[in-house]
């Protein structure tokens, strides 16, 4: 090829005006230390939650319900503390996790090839772009009467509803995304030799990725919610978890222990969002440039 | 205001005797929007001779960038026919067009990517390419960390890449301010004058026109047709404010004008 046998020619003063211009353009920008940074994150989130505890602590006060129904958070978490020290728990939560993983990991299957098949052919999103859709607005819970009609009350009915809950939202979400990729873009891949799979893999996937982890984030939710629906619903004998843990509770009672179950159940489902979506969602943003600077 | 149209008819001089590297003969197009059809491209034929500078020079609605999406075949040809004899063709939109999730460096690799060209020759060429265009500090850096000129550089590179023989250029200066702009006139006349690339370059700024082609081939709106051509014999590197550049740029304008006084009646 030509250009590559082209002597970089003693043009120094132009060099120097390109130099200089750049240097102008793109000043190396300093990062802030990660300690102040986690702080900065951090401590809204504990002043949020130092809010909710003491408006809780007041209700309690007041006297508006009697203690046994609702108990003071001091109650509530030593009642949690001494949940956390039991085998039961961990089970509990090993057997909810596990479970919320297997539904995610086929929802993410089923909901992707679903995005990436209804955005590349014409017939397959009239067939079921609109059905997806509202599949993502049925309730999951309405879904339970049937799955345990066909799978009785097993693991496999909770599974069923967690990917229908989940997938909708996933494809969904990829569908969105490839449908917002700037037409620039796509003409420039196809400019450059992409075509077929390899556009897909290197262009189109690529860019549609802030859409599709948005609704990876959403599939997330909704299946942590269907779960919980689930193991309300569909309780194994022997099998405990978070859900069937807050149903015993309920028939027992103990207002502790079901508030203690329920605080489980909202921390993990943060946890992992934060932990996972938002830090991916984070770096996505600044990788792209997308990140205001003076925000 | 007919003798333009006999103009365009007749097929175009061609300096050499070599076969040019793009032929353009009679091409139509036309765009069906709704109830109406807009005419885009009126029998154009324009030849364009390898390792030749043509500026194509037009207002609004010539369908310069019609064209160039042709030839590059982006678009079907209609009517007439493009012929590019089996040279490799890439094309510089307005718009840099970055992959913004890629470093400049992946960026650049992109063409040969699809072509299947091995890891560390992909590297190596890119880097090449990338001192070329002096943005070789840069070659970790994301397309948001840079201004609107070194993206278009990384662009110019990417194309590059494609090992391309003739490269088509669809207005790439003109979201930039003027002084980068200027380098960058030089820059891309360095790069070109060292290498055996084809230029087409769209752009409806007239001094840039001069400043850069050897032959500036002005079209009509509305439909675009081929109604004058302006060979540059000026001596080359030449500044964009220099006489002769700005006399002559001022004669085309001139012409251009009348152009598009046609279309205020």
């Amino acid at each position: 090829m030509a250009v590559e046998h082209l002597p970089v020619a003693a043009r120094e003063s132009l060099d120097q005006e390109i130099e200089g211009l750049d240097a102008l353009d793109a000043p190396r920008v300093e990062r802030e230390r990660a300690a102040r940074r986690a702080w900065r994150a951090v401590w809204p989130k504990l002043a949020a939650v130092f809010g909710v505890l003491a408006v809780w602590q007041i209700a309690v006060w007041t006297g508006w319900r009697p203690r046994y129904v609702l108990p003071d958070p001091a109650r509530v978490f030593s009642e949690l503390a001494m949940q956390i020290g039991t085998v039961v728990f961990w089970s509990a939560v090993a057997t909810t996790m596990r479970r919320a993983a297997t539904g995610f990991a086929l929802a993410v299957a089923i909901g992707t090839a679903l995005g990436v098949a209804v955005s590349r052919s014409r017939i397959v999103r009239r067939a079921f772009g609109a059905f997806i859709t509202g599949l993502q607005s049925m309730p999951s819970i309405a879904w339970f009467p049937f799955a345990i009609l066909v799978f009785k009350l097993s693991e496999s009915a909770i599974l069923f509803v967690v990917v229908l809950g989940a997938s909708p939202s996933i494809a969904n979400g990829l569908i969105n995304g490839i449908d917002q990729i700037p037409p620039l873009l796509l003409r420039a891949g196809r400019v450059l030799g992409a075509r077929g799979l390899a556009s897909l893999r290197h262009i189109v996937l690529p860019a549609a990725l802030p859409g599709y982890v948005a609704g990876l984030k959403q599939g997330w939710a909704f299946s942590w919610r269907s779960l919980m629906a689930g193991e309300l619903l569909v309780i194994i004998e022997g099998r405990p978890a978070l859900g069937s843990q807050l149903q015993f509770a309920r028939e027992l009672s103990d207002a502790p222990g079901l508030i203690a179950m329920m605080l489980v159940v909202l921390l993990i489902g943060v946890l992992i969002d934060s932990l996972i979506f938002a830090q991916i969602e984070r770096r996505l943003r600044e990788r792209r440039g997308l990140v205001d600077a003076a925000a | 205001m007919e003798p333009s149209i006999a103009q365009a008819a007749a097929p175009p001089e061609i300096p050499s005797a070599a076969p040019p590297a793009i032929r353009i003969r009679n091409v139509s197009q036309t765009y069906h929007g709704g109830h109406s059809a807009i005419q885009a491209l009126d029998r154009v034929s324009l030849d364009v001779a390898p390792g030749e500078f043509v500026c194509l020079l037009g207002a609004s609605g010539c369908g310069k960038s019609t064209l160039l999406n042709l030839i590059v075949g982006l678009y079907q040809v209609s009517a007439g026919s493009i012929d590019v004899g089996g040279r490799r063709v890439a094309l510089l939109f307005q718009e840099p067009a970055l992959f913004p999730w890629l470093t400049v460096q992946r960026n650049v690799e992109m063409g040969m990517r699809f072509r299947g060209v091995p890891a560390a020759q992909r590297r190596s060429v890119a880097q090449e390419l990338l001192r070329l265009v002096h943005l070789e500090g840069f070659a970790d850096r994301r397309p948001h960390e840079l201004s609107g000129g070194m993206r278009q550089r990384v662009a110019i590179a990417r194309a590059l890449a494609q090992q391309a023989d003739v490269l088509l250029m669809d207005e790439p200066f003109g979201a930039l301010d003027a002084m980068t702009r200027d380098v960058l006139h030089d820059e891309l006349e360095a790069l070109w004058s060292r290498s055996a690339l084809t230029v087409v370059f769209v752009t409806h700024n007239v001094g840039e026109a001069v400043r850069l082609g050897d032959r500036v081939v002005l079209l009509s709106s509305r439909p675009g047709r081929v109604v004058a051509e302006f060979p540059i014999a000026l001596e080359r590197p030449r500044r964009i404010d220099s006489p002769p550049v700005a006399g002559l740029a001022a004669e085309i304008t001139d012409r251009l004008r009348e152009e598009v006084r046609r279309h205020g009646r």
